[in-house]
C-alpha cells in the first residue's frame, strides 16, 4: 500500500511558511496527475504554472536544431519546476516530459506575479525560495557547463 | 577519524617493475580499458586495498600511475582500469593481450574501510573516479554486514561514456545497496537521471553524524560534491576523496605529486577533507 502523498504546506518548497503565505502563494492550486511520457510544459506555450513535484520524475528537453531533443536535468519529489511565468513573454523555454507517474500541484502563476515584473507581488519569502531553487540550478549547470569528464578537461 | 595504513610495497621493491603478462582486455567505453594482469607466478597473487595504485610501465615508451579497480578479495586478479588520453596510456592499451607491462606496487593511502565499519557509506565517483572506488564497492558488498546503509552515486558525461555500465546495472538490482546513476545529458530514451552527479545526494538518506563519504573524479566535481556533504551537514573528517596528481616515482622521492606539505603518492591518493580543505583551492603556479 503506498504511503498517501503529503499535503501542500509540507511540500519542501513551502514548508515551514505560515498558513496565510501558504495560501497567498497557492491562492489557486490543483493536484495534477501525468502519465509517463507527458508532456507538462511544451517549449513556447503560456508559461502560468509553478508546478510542485509530489512523486515521479520529469526531465527536461531542449530540443536542438538539426539534433534533436537533448535531455538536460531530471527533477524529482520535492523540486518545483516551471519558472518562466516569472517574467515576459511568460512563455516554457524547454520541455518536460514526465519520465515515469508525476504527482504535483499546480499553482496559477497569477497568484505568485504581479501585473508586471516592475510591480511584483511576490511574498518576501517565495522569493527568497526562489532565489535558492534559482541559485542551486545555476551551481548544477556551471558544473555541467564545465564538462569535467571530456578527455583532457 | 585517521588514515594509518601503511603503504604496502611489491615484491619488486619499491623502485623495480616487476614483468606482468596481459591477460585480457575489455572496452569499457570508447575511450577507456579494463585490463587484468596475470599474477599467477605471485604466491599469494597481488593483494592491495581499496583506493591503492600501481605504476604501470610500457617499455620504452613511460610510466604511468593507474588506480587498482578490481576486488581486493580477489587478489589472484589485478585489474586496472585506463583511459586512453595521452601517449603512455595509448601505448598500455596497445600492448594488447598476451603483451608485458612493467608493474611496481601497490602504492598509497587507501579507503578508510576500517574507519567506516559500522558506518553508514555514501560513494560519489565521477566519471572514471568509479575506477578506484570499485574495489571499496566490491568491498562493501563482500562485508556487506559490517557497514550501515551503502549508497553509490555515479556520474559521466553521457551514457556511453559510464564505465562499468553492466555491473552499474547489476548493483542496481542488488537490495544491499542503492545505487544512482547519472548523466550530464542524454538523448531521449534514457531513463536514469540527467544532471550533475553532487546532485543525486539530496536523493539519499544521509545521517551526518553516520556517514563516511568516499569521492573520487575530476576535482572540480568533488568540490562540489564536497560542498553538497557539508550543506547536509557531513564534518570534513568524514569526507574523503581520492586526489590526481602527476604522480612519477610513487615513493615520494621526487616531488612530482607534491601538495603543499603532502605528497599525494604517499601520503594520499585518499585525504580526508579535513587534510585538504586549506590546500584544496590554491592556484597551481
Amino acid at each position: 500500500m503506498p504511503q498517501p502523498l503529503p499535503p501542500l504546506e509540507q511540500h519542501p518548497f513551502l514548508r515551514g511558511l505560515s498558513p496565510e503565505q501558504v495560501g497567498s502563494i497557492a491562492c489557486a492550486s490543483r493536484e495534477v496527475s501525468f502519465p509517463a511520457g507527458a508532456l507538462l510544459l511544451r517549449e513556447g506555450q503560456q508559461a502560468d504554472t509553478l508546478y510542485l513535484l509530489r512523486s515521479g520524475r520529469v526531465v527536461l528537453e531542449l530540443n536542438v536544431p538539426g539534433r534533436g531533443p537533448t535531455l538536460v536535468e531530471t527533477l524529482k519529489a520535492g523540486d518545483i519546476l516551471g519558472l518562466s511565468w516569472l517574467f515576459p513573454p511568460y512563455r516554457w523555454h524547454l520541455d518536460a516530459r514526465a519520465v515515469e507517474q508525476v504527482e504535483a500541484f499546480a499553482l496559477e502563476a497569477s497568484c505568485m506575479r504581479g501585473p508586471s515584473p516592475e510591480h511584483p507581488v511576490l511574498e518576501p519569502a517565495l522569493a527568497m525560495r526562489l532565489l535558492r531553487q534559482l541559485y542551486d540550478r545555476l551551481e548544477r549547470v556551471r558544473l555541467q557547463r564545465l564538462d569535467v569528464y571530456k578527455a583532457g578537461a | 577519524m585517521s588514515l594509518t595504513a601503511p603503504h604496502a610495497a611489491g615484491t619488486a621493491g619499491p623502485m623495480t617493475p616487476e614483468p606482468l603478462r596481459v591477460r585480457s582486455l575489455r572496452r569499457e567505453t570508447s575511450d577507456t580499458w579494463t585490463l587484468s594482469l596475470d599474477v599467477s607466478q605471485r604466491s599469494g597473487g597481488f593483494p592491495f586495498k581499496p583506493g591503492q595504485f600501481n605504476m604501470l610501465y610500457v617499455f620504452g615508451v613511460g610510466e604511468v600511475a593507474i588506480s587498482i579497480s578490481g576486488d581486493p578479495g580477489r587478489p589472484g586478479e589485478l585489474i586496472h582500469t585506463v583511459r586512453t588520453v595521452g601517449a603512455t596510456t595509448q601505448a598500455l592499451r596497445a600492448v594488447g593481450r598476451g603483451g608485458t607491462l612493467g608493474v611496481r606496487g601497490p602504492y598509497g593511502r587507501p579507503w578508510p574501510m576500517e574507519e567506516a565499519r559500522g558506518q553508514d557509506v555514501v560513494v560519489v565517483a565521477g566519471g572514471l573516479g568509479l575506477a578506484p572506488l570499485r574495489p571499496a564497492i566490491l568491498h562493501l558488498m563482500r562485508h556487506r554486514a559490517e557497514y550501515g546503509r551503502v549508497s553509490v552515486l555515479a556520474g559521466a558525461r553521457t551514457p556511453e561514456d559510464l564505465p562499468f555500465r553492466r555491473e552499474l546495472a547489476r548493483w542496481q538490482e542488488d537490495a544491499r545497496l542503492r545505487v544512482l546513476v547519472t548523466v550530464d545529458k542524454a538523448s531521449p530514451g534514457w531513463t536514469e537521471h540527467v544532471g550533475v552527479v553532487p546532485a543525486l545526494l539530496r536523493d539519499v538518506e544521509v545521517d551526518p553524524a553516520r556517514t563516511v563519504a568516499l569521492t573520487c573524479g575530476p576535482e572540480v566535481m568533488m568540490r562540489f560534491a564536497v560542498r553538497e556533504l557539508e550543506r547536509l551537514g557531513v564534518p570534513d573528517s568524514r569526507i574523503y576523496l581520492s586526489m590526481e596528481r602527476n604522480m612519477k616515482c610513487a615513493v615520494a622521492f621526487c616531488g612530482h605529486c607534491q601538495l603543499v606539505p603532502f605528497f599525494v603518492c604517499k601520503d594520499g591518493p585518499v585525504f580526508s577533507y579535513e587534510q585538504l580543505r586549506p590546500f584544496i583551492n590554491l592556484r597551481e603556479a
